[in-house]
């Protein structure tokens, strides 16, 4: 007895969709009662994150530091949060965008300022994320989890180490090719390998790349932002687009997996700790946000999930392998060749056209 | 004739397969031990043994028996008053017309009416919970209870219920002496089906859910999205096994 289950993104579109007819109707974050919790009161703190971002233990042991219970729940893409929290869903007090996805929120007033003396795990941020183009002084967000996309490869069926983009047009690999299944990175991939910047706005060159990716399609075996680590670890592709993260998961599978982040530049990116202006527990929630930033606490979390820990502190704290994987801390001397992904204004119609004709081209 | 049969066994046989050989792969894949899906690397109990540790699935899955009771004896109540009370209602034209409205929310897209009850709960100013899941799956259930128990009703010979009456019962006492034993497997088959629906549901609980009520479908789902483990597999085999065995047990209760 399965019920029938509708594409995701629609799901998604909808929702937003209601968020916008409703979004009149909506109750400000300032209605209702307000409670403070004092110290030592049995709060409870709603943490809305990716599925699968927090480990088990790391909840248990803020629950023994502060006597607060900590509820999960997960969504499983930015769309997926921004839909859910537009649509009135309150009562969550944490959760994690990513960085294009901070300045959407911060403009549409979801997110509560950061109250710095509460958070001074603060002061131990890599360098490069103390100045972020998105919320530079870090009033809104904090940065959690960062790294880049770049490109995961077998090195056992790729004779030359590749250092372009222009490997994933290399028809030698026709049919072994995954690319993300997200429009911005796809066609951020692209316009940097075309010299130009992955926020280019100009319909002229958005087009050019799209005629790029046309050509490309052929070759390519499958547009996905989920499965390419299981691709790449049973060989059924041999070069994938993707975030560092799960190319180092793939690595563990099989050892000739390499990553790198062609010579042109790639994507770089950070998942920030947010307090939404609807919580009823601020001050909880500015707590944890220090001790998920805490270098033992987020070393640990870098571990797990093989990507970079924004705490200065932590990357001596991970495991050797780990520190030294370019997949999941990215060399410092690549900083210069990265680029923010930055909310493109009304050029993403531009966008949103030259995706789904792509998608919609026969290959 | 001898080959008609034939093609009819063997389009018969295409079809099962069609139907259930991607859930045998399912379930044989749960027992894999490597983590890649793709290739069988022998046999194990881990992914199973994972599972029963996962803190969080065990809140969806409380939260999804929580769903699924309350859900199910709501709807359940409430489309058994609908079926008595249109059975007996005079004029076939109100009737229709109070029929077709009812079964509505079966026919129209489970998305529509994802879209409908948030939005309908956004208006009246009701947080999204575990409460909202509930009322939204109360709603979708009501009209299948109703088409369960209506095929029932309509079996039922009406005299027995009029000769119960005319031996001076009142109609409390029809009902629960008369009408109820011989509706209850009806109605128990028809739980048993709401039950089963609510724990599958995906599109109206994404919908409607709020913060703490993640039920198992919504897990799974954000589980597949942070990467497809056997882990998915085991606890798919698991639901799948639940629902074929509830649907089974309604259906035979039906029978009776």
């Amino acid at each position: 007895m399965t019920r029938k289950t509708l594409p995701h993104h629609l799901a998604i579109a909808l929702a937003a969709a209601v968020a916008c007819v409703v979004s009149a109707c909506q109750p400000t974050p300032e209605d209702g009662p307000k409670k403070t919790p004092k110290a030592g009161d049995a709060a409870t703190l709603h943490y809305f994150t990716w599925s699968d971002y927090v480990g088990p233990d790391i909840l248990a042991e803020f629950e023994r530091q502060t006597g607060a219970r900590v509820v999960v729940d997960t969504f499983t893409s930015n769309e997926e949060l921004l839909a859910k929290l537009q649509s009135g869903a309150t009562g969550y007090d944490v959760t994690v965008p990513s960085d294009f996805m901070v300045s959407i929120m911060m403009r549409q007033g979801l997110l509560e300022p950061l109250d710095q003396a509460l958070i001074p795990n603060a002061g131990q941020l890599e360098d490069h994320l103390k100045n972020l183009p998105f919320d530079t002084e870090h009033r809104y967000s904090m940065p959690y989890l960062w790294g880049t996309v770049g490109i995961g490869y077998d090195s056992a069926a790729i004779d030359t180490p590749p250092d372009s983009w222009a490997v994933l047009w290399d028809r030698r690999y026709a049919g072994k090719i995954s690319m993300l299944n997200d429009q911005r990175e796809v066609f951020g991939a692209v316009l940097r390998s075309m010299g130009h910047s992955m926020n280019s706005t100009d319909p002229g060159v958005i087009e050019a790349a799209k005629a790029r990716l046309v050509a490309q399609k052929s070759l390519v075996k499958t547009y996905t932002s989920e499965r390419y680590d299981h691709l790449l670890a049973s060989g059924e592709v041999v070069l994938a687009q993707g975030w560092g993260g799960p190319v180092a998961r793939a690595m563990k599978e099989r050892p000739s997996i390499r990553y790198v982040v062609p010579k042109e530049g790639g994507t770089v990116w950070a998942d920030c700790l947010v307090v939404l202006r609807s919580s009823r527990n601020k001050e909880l929630a500015m707590q944890f946000i220090n001790f998920l930033l805490d270098p033992h606490v987020s070393a640990r979390t870098s571990e797990r999930l093989l990507f970079a820990a924004s705490n200065k502190e932590a990357r001596a704290l991970v495991s050797r392998p780990v520190r030294e994987n370019p997949a999941v801390y990215p060399p410092l001397d690549l900083l210069p060749r990265l680029e923010w992904m930055q909310d493109v204004g009304a050029a993403i119609r531009v966008y949103d056209r030259a995706w789904t004709e792509l998608k919609m081209t026969r290959s | 004739m001898k080959s008609g049969t034939v093609w009819l066994r063997s389009t018969g046989i295409a079809t099962l397969l069609f139907l259930y050989l991607p859930i045998i792969v399912l379930v044989v894949f749960s027992f894999n031990a490597s983590r890649l899906s793709a290739q069988w690397q022998g046999f194990t109990w881990d992914w199973y043994r994972l599972l029963a540790r996962d803190a969080s699935l065990h809140a969806a899955t409380a939260n999804s028996l929580v769903v699924a009771v309350i859900s199910t004896v709501l709807a359940t109540g409430l489309g058994l008053a609908a079926s008595m009370g249109l059975e007996r209602l005079p004029g076939s034209r109100a009737r229709h017309v109070l029929e077709g409205a009812l079964l509505l929310p079966l026919i129209i897209p489970e998305i529509m009416m994802g879209v409908a009850l948030l939005l309908f709960f956004v208006t009246v100013k009701i947080p999204l919970s575990l409460t909202t899941v509930i009322l939204g799956h109360t709603a979708f259930n009501v009209p299948v209870v109703m088409v369960i128990v209506r095929a029932r009703l309509r079996k039922l010979d009406p005299r027995l219920e009029e000769a119960a009456y005319d031996l001076g019962a009142s109609p409390w006492q029809a009902f629960r002496r008369i009408t109820w034993p011989l509706l209850r497997p009806g109605v128990l088959g028809a739980g048993l089906m709401a039950l089963t629906i609510s724990l599958d549901d995906f599109i109206v609980t994404f919908f409607t859910a709020g913060p703490g009520s993640t039920t198992l479908p919504l897990k799974v789902y954000s589980m597949i999205k942070s990467g497809v483990s056997p882990e998915i597999n085991a606890l798919s085999a698991i639901l799948v096994v639940l629902s074929m065995g509830l649907v089974a047990l309604s259906l035979a209760l039906q029978r009776r």
